[in-house]
């Protein structure tokens, strides 16, 4: 044993910027780029007061919501959304499974990895209300062009956590299926589907229940469903059937939520 | 017969992992691979099935050259080769029955196999095998229900399945205690002998490879620096092998454990009465 002192203090070491000169400096930019950022921010307080109001009424609709003057449109649009909920995740879920193997880089060639990976990206990068208005131009208002929105949109949400999915399998697993002597199809159905196959599940209802939510979204834009009552309702100032439309989205995505979350712990 | 002539690989990184490596393993022996991590002894038994593809060198099982062969007629020939891993490499989320059963893919089409229909004689077979390795009631079981020593005797079962010509045993013992590796190893070399198998068996447990072994191959940075009997591994072959270490110590470790085994079977059995 040596008889140093040892000290009593420690400090953790900074990790990302070592210079005490550049952190100060840094710290100081960001405080500056925030300061005048926030005074570039024009602020008209008369349209605020006026929001208010308008807000106040909202709320009040909200408070009062009338189901029963405009529920033909209410249910009409329901079904709708529904339809196109149910319809698009099934349509999405067929086509992702197979770009979702083709973008695992263990399962499939170079070409073919490549190929799918860049139908994922293009399905991600474009919002679903941008793929909305191009569609609903192309095939005109109502639920086909929803129904096509949410299939291209669920293509690159499955498709990807699909793939990264497959990418991370135990490859012990795979490799043993090999060994038999197994074809590829047989290697996918035997060594790689047991292993995605309950988290494929637990993101298809939950993709389930994103496109009820986002069926809402794209029927602002014309893609039918109750998004396109709520605006129609929006623009009436009806408040209060649009006040009964949001309780009636915010009932539907809770029972969706928990029945999603129920099925998946279930499933495990 | 299975012979290795002048097996090479090197990695992409430039690593050797085999250098030349010249063998003949005759019908019905048993061989143990030894030598320390990184030697290589993953990479030649891979390099048999090609798992691992060789950079040079022939592998001849029967007179086919098994480095040279084109996909198609690779699987074909996979289906002579059993293997078995380490950590078992068994499909978790499936049945046990669905694992033997899955030795059997290599010899049936797509179809029967994604529904599950596999010929009446392939069922049969795999009944007697489970059976033979004492699972018979555990068939309609899934795989991560079972003990590590169940389900190392469940990847027995399912390289059995294939009926193959050749075993190739990755560190059958290493994620299991010392009583179950014993009776695994047992296990193993009697199915070999029941059927005449010749099998490779890498072990890094040098106790037990010269309790159960026939032939002993030491490896070392990729080349064969030890081929002979168990009893021809004398302490200066081991020192070939790993390097210096007291090897003394670790044969008196294992007599420790085998006495502490014998006392808690004694306990066991006054407990009994």
């Amino acid at each position: 044993m040596s008889t140093q002192e040892y000290p009593t203090t420690w400090r953790r070491p900074p990790q990302i910027v070592t210079d005490r000169r550049w952190r100060i400096a840094l710290q100081l930019g960001i405080l500056a780029y925030l300061v005048l950022a926030l005074g570039s921010v024009e602020v008209d307080w008369q349209r605020v007061s006026v929001g208010l109001e308008r807000g106040q009424r909202f709320i009040m609709g909200f408070l009062q919501p009338d189901f029963t003057s405009r529920w033909g449109d209410i249910s009409r649009g329901l079904v709708e959304s529904l339809t196109m909920t149910l319809t698009s995740t099934v349509v999405g879920v067929l086509i992702s499974v197979p770009i979702g193997i083709g973008a695992a880089r263990n399962l499939a060639p170079a070409w073919l990895y490549y190929v799918c990976r860049s139908i994922i990206a293009v399905s991600r990068a474009l919002q679903e209300i941008i793929i909305a208005i191009f569609l609903v131009a192309m095939f005109g208002f109502g639920p086909f062009a929803g129904f096509l929105t949410l299939s291209f949109a669920t293509i690159g949400f499955l498709a990807k956590l699909l793939a990264d999915d497959i990418e991370e399998i135990d490859e012990a697993q795979a490799e043993a299926i090999r060994a038999t002597g197994a074809s590829w199809w047989q290697l996918v159905n035997y060594a790689v589907q047991p292993q995605v196959m309950p988290r494929l599940i637990g993101l298809s209802l939950y993709r389930l229940d994103i496109n009820f939510r986002e069926s809402a979204v794209i029927g602002i834009v014309g893609a039918g469903g109750i998004g396109a009552t709520l605006n129609t309702a929006i623009d009436r100032y009806e408040y209060d059937s649009a006040g009964a439309i949001l309780l009636i989205i915010i009932g539907i995505v809770m029972i969706a939520e928990y029945g999603s979350s129920y099925l998946r712990k279930f499933l495990q | 017969m299975l012979k290795l002539e002048g097996l090479s690989k090197t990695y992409k990184t430039g690593d050797a992992a085999l250098s030349d490596v010249t063998l003949t393993i005759p019908k019905g022996q048993i061989v143990g691979l030894i030598g320390p991590s990184g030697a290589g002894k993953s990479t030649l038994i891979r390099c048999i099935n090609r798992l691992v593809e060789p950079s040079a060198g022939k592998v001849l099982l029967g007179d086919v050259d098994l480095a040279r062969l084109g996909k198609t007629e690779l699987r074909r020939q996979r289906r002579r080769i059993g293997m078995i891993f380490q950590e078992y490499a068994l499909v978790e989320r499936l049945t046990v029955m669905e694992n033997v059963l899955s030795g059997r893919l290599g010899y049936v089409p797509f179809w029967r196999s994604f529904l599950r229909r596999y010929p009446g004689r392939d069922v049969q077979q795999a009944f007697r095998l489970l059976d033979r390795v004492g699972l018979m009631h555990q068939a309609d079981k899934r795989a991560d229900a079972l003990s590590g020593g169940q389900r190392q005797r469940v990847g027995i079962a399912r390289a059995l399945a294939q009926e193959p010509e050749l075993l190739l045993v990755d560190e059958p013992t290493a994620s299991l205690d010392p009583k179950t590796s014993r009776q695994i190893m047992r296990l193993l070399t009697e199915i070999c002998a029941e059927r005449d198998l010749p099998a490779i068996v890498n072990i890094h447990d040098v106790p037990l490879a010269q309790q159960f072994m026939q032939r002993i191959i030491g490896l070392r940075a990729g080349e064969v620096v030890f081929d002979g009997t168990p009893r021809e591994l004398t302490e200066n072959v081991l020192t070939t092998i790993y390097g210096a270490e007291d090897w003394d110590a670790m044969r008196r470790g294992d007599e420790e454990q085998s006495a502490a085994e014998a006392d808690a079977r004694d306990r066991m059995a006054a407990l009994a009465q």
